[in-house]
């Protein structure tokens, strides 16, 4: 009966290619959706990803990596003393004014960089070297950088600009990830950040951190608050402590929460609808094989064949065309957009639940349906 | 269908002492609907269906007749009265055992043949066969021989809207035959098809009903296939107002028996208790 059902399902195109539209669309659009969302969080909490490291330690109330509490400078040294820690170096961030050569000015991020290590480095350069920030009034800035205040004719190595009236030389371009503000960075070593940065009593912002490779980073990460009374984070923690927040205070979590929901649901209750309507249209034909001695059980199968089977075919499609989206619209990291397992696994997991729920439903009149029906 | 060929014949008013009928009905009642539009449709049906007969059910439009062979099919339940199929009393059985049983014992033609669109003339043929587990080479192989019966062994890889109408009824009855049931139902098998086709079709089936250990009914307005038959049944205002033999120069019926002629002679022989 397996092939009657298959047959049903695939014989009947017209049908079937509304069915197989219906859920692919749902799909699509929750999937898309659901990684713009995500990658949103992921520009979110670029400003501790792109630094990639273990531990991050500042002030126990800080809410998110933009916030920036300056700690006291001795904290680098209490850092270092804590057991179990490899080493712990300081980080520079803060808010920037560049002047350009024509006369423009920008707001940037200043990151300060611990000049011997230059540990908190942007992965990857697209030109020029990091380690030319140790020359005079080096500066790496991101791409982003080069995309907002100018274009590569005004912004590229050799650019000279002023951070807040002080002189400031390009000698490389790092390819990060977009931060969520789309505020460009600008790289430099620890003491020129704090040189450029205005006057303050405190000038370390962070102390990144690294665990010996014997110790668990959780348990470091712990001990560290408990000697020193500052917070530290796990890179992880840290990222989440960020994306919590911006979801509670930007209006992000809210706006976007609700239409995703929105999407899920409705998405959800079409792919249902649409399933639902098939087999209803298709009870006739049902009734029929009940009349000729099949049983409910039967014909609960064979439904359900069809359910998961049209599922899965739409799940595949509708992942490939978001996928699609995801790597035409957002390729170049001008849309967040993020596709995750995580959020493949769930919408499998609720298009297969809608799919056996409407196949129930189905089932349900199947199983009080008059046979009669089909003598008439 | 050879070693089918009728074997015994059962005439019409036997000593009831014979063997069981295939069908007993006795004082059905069924309705539809409640209150102010209640229809009362079947007021108490009385009828016997023998073993090795082809009967025939008449009656005008409206009357009930589809109702009662639904309801002698197990898939309409019935308000009041007895109703054994070939031996089993039905109402009894639970709705999963009933629907077994009617898979195992009965075969339909529907009057809107209810082919399902979706399969070929050979597949919608096997489908009675499928669900009773037959595998699925077995099934078509038997489909298509039995499709060559009723002459579509050229057109088993149609599918319904490809053929014509008296083509689809004629794979509806090549479905109803393939399982061999005991209890055929068929509910105007030969409207859809030309003079010489119903002919055809009704000789396959009066063959069926002539074999030991099966009967037919046969639900019809054609007069020209009444020969067939070797009783009819007129069914009007829900009650079964007479039954007659068909007389045996028709109802043995050589095929060139006139069928133009073939108007039942009115002999009430049995009337209902
Ligand atoms: N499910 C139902 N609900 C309400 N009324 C019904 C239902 N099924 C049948 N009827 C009514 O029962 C009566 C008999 O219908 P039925 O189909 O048995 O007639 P029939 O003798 O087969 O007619 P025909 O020769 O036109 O096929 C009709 O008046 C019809 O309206
Ligand atoms: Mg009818």
């Amino acid at each position: 009966m397996n092939y009657v059902a298959l047959k049903m399902l695939f014989g009947d195109r017209a049908k079937y290619l509304m069915l197989l539209c219906g859920l692919t669309f749902c799909v699509m659009l929750i999937v898309q959706q659901g990684s713009i969302f995500w990658g949103l969080m992921i520009w979110s909490e670029s400003g501790i990803s792109n630094l990639n490291v273990q531990i991050w330690v500042t002030d126990p109330n800080i809410s998110q990596v933009a916030e920036v509490k300056p700690i006291a400078p001795t904290t680098v040294e209490r850092v270092r003393s804590v057991p179990g820690v490899e080493w712990a170096v300081p980080l520079y961030r803060g808010v920037g004014r560049a002047r350009l050569a024509n006369g423009e000015y920008h707001q940037i991020t200043l990151m300060g960089l611990d000049a011997s290590t230059l540990i908190g480095r942007p992965a990857h350069m697209e030109e020029g070297r990091i380690e030319d920030l140790r020359t005079p009034d080096a500066v790496v800035v991101d791409q982003w950088a080069v995309e907002r205040m100018g274009g590569p004719e005004v912004i590229k190595v050799g650019t000279i600009f002023e951070i807040n009236d002080r002189k400031a030389r390009i000698v490389g371009i790092a390819h990060v990830q977009k931060d969520f503000q789309n505020i460009p960075s600008v790289y430099a070593t620890f003491e020129r950040a704090t040189a450029y940065a205005p006057p303050e009593r405190r000038l370390l912002s962070y102390v990144l951190a690294k665990a010996r490779d014997n110790e668990p980073v959780e348990a470091v990460t712990e001990r560290i608050a408990e000697q020193t009374g500052l917070g530290a984070f796990t890179q992880e923690e840290f990222g989440w402590k960020t994306i919590v927040w911006v979801l509670k205070n930007t209006g992000i979590g809210i706006n976007f929460g609700t239409t995703i929901l929105l999407g899920f649901i409705v998405g959800m209750a079409i792919a249902g609808q649409t399933f639902y309507l098939f087999t209803v249209e298709n009870l006739k034909q049902f009734g029929a094989l009940k009349a000729m001695g099949a049983s409910t059980f039967a014909l609960a199968r064979m439904i359900i064949l069809q359910a998961f089977t049209v599922g899965i075919i739409g799940f595949g499609i509708g992942i490939g065309l978001a996928t699609l989206f995801g790597t035409l619209a957002a390729s170049k990291g001008q849309l967040p957009f993020s596709e995750t397992w995580p959020l493949l696994w769930i919408v499998f997991g609720s298009l297969l639940a809608i799919c056996t729920f409407s196949a129930s439903i189905s089932i349900i009149k199947l199983a009080k349906l008059e046979p009669a029906i089909v003598f008439r | 269908m050879e070693r089918d060929m009728p074997t015994a014949t059962v005439h019409a008013g036997e000593a009831p002492e014979g063997p069981p009928p295939a069908v007993r009905v006795r004082g059905v009642v069924k309705s539809f609907g409640a209150g102010d539009t209640k229809v009362t449709v079947l007021k108490g049906i009385d009828l016997d269906v023998r073993m090795g007969e082809l009967l025939l059910l008449v009656g005008e439009s409206g009357g009930g007749k589809t109702t009662l062979l639904s309801v002698i099919a197990g898939i309409l339940d019935i308000d009041a009265g007895q109703l054994d199929v070939l031996g089993v009393p039905l109402p009894q059985l639970p709705g999963g055992k009933k629907t077994t049983f009617r898979g195992r014992t009965m075969g339909f033609i529907f009057q809107q043949f209810n082919l399902l669109p979706a399969l070929t003339a050979a597949e919608n043929v096997a489908v009675p066969l499928l669900i009773h587990g037959t595998p699925k080479k077995d099934a078509i192989r038997r489909a298509r021989t039995m499709l060559e019966t009723v002459g579509l062994g050229d057109r088993t890889e149609f599918v319904p809207a490809k053929l014509s109408g008296g083509q689809q009824q004629r794979v509806a009855i090549a479905r109803a035959l393939v399982s061999e049931p005991r209890l055929l139902i068929c509910d105007e098998p030969t409207a859809a098809l030309d003079g010489e086709n119903g002919q055809k079709i009704m000789a396959i089936l009066r063959d069926v009903g002539r074999s030991p250990g099966r009967a037919v009914i046969v639900v019809t307005h054609d007069s020209r296939i009444f020969h067939f038959g070797d009783r009819i049944a007129e069914l009007t205002d829900g009650r079964i107002v007479r039954v007659h033999s068909v007389p045996a120069a028709h109802s043995r019926g050589a095929p060139g028996a006139d069928a133009a002629s073939t108007e039942p002679p009115p002999a009430p022989e049995e009337s209902p208790s």
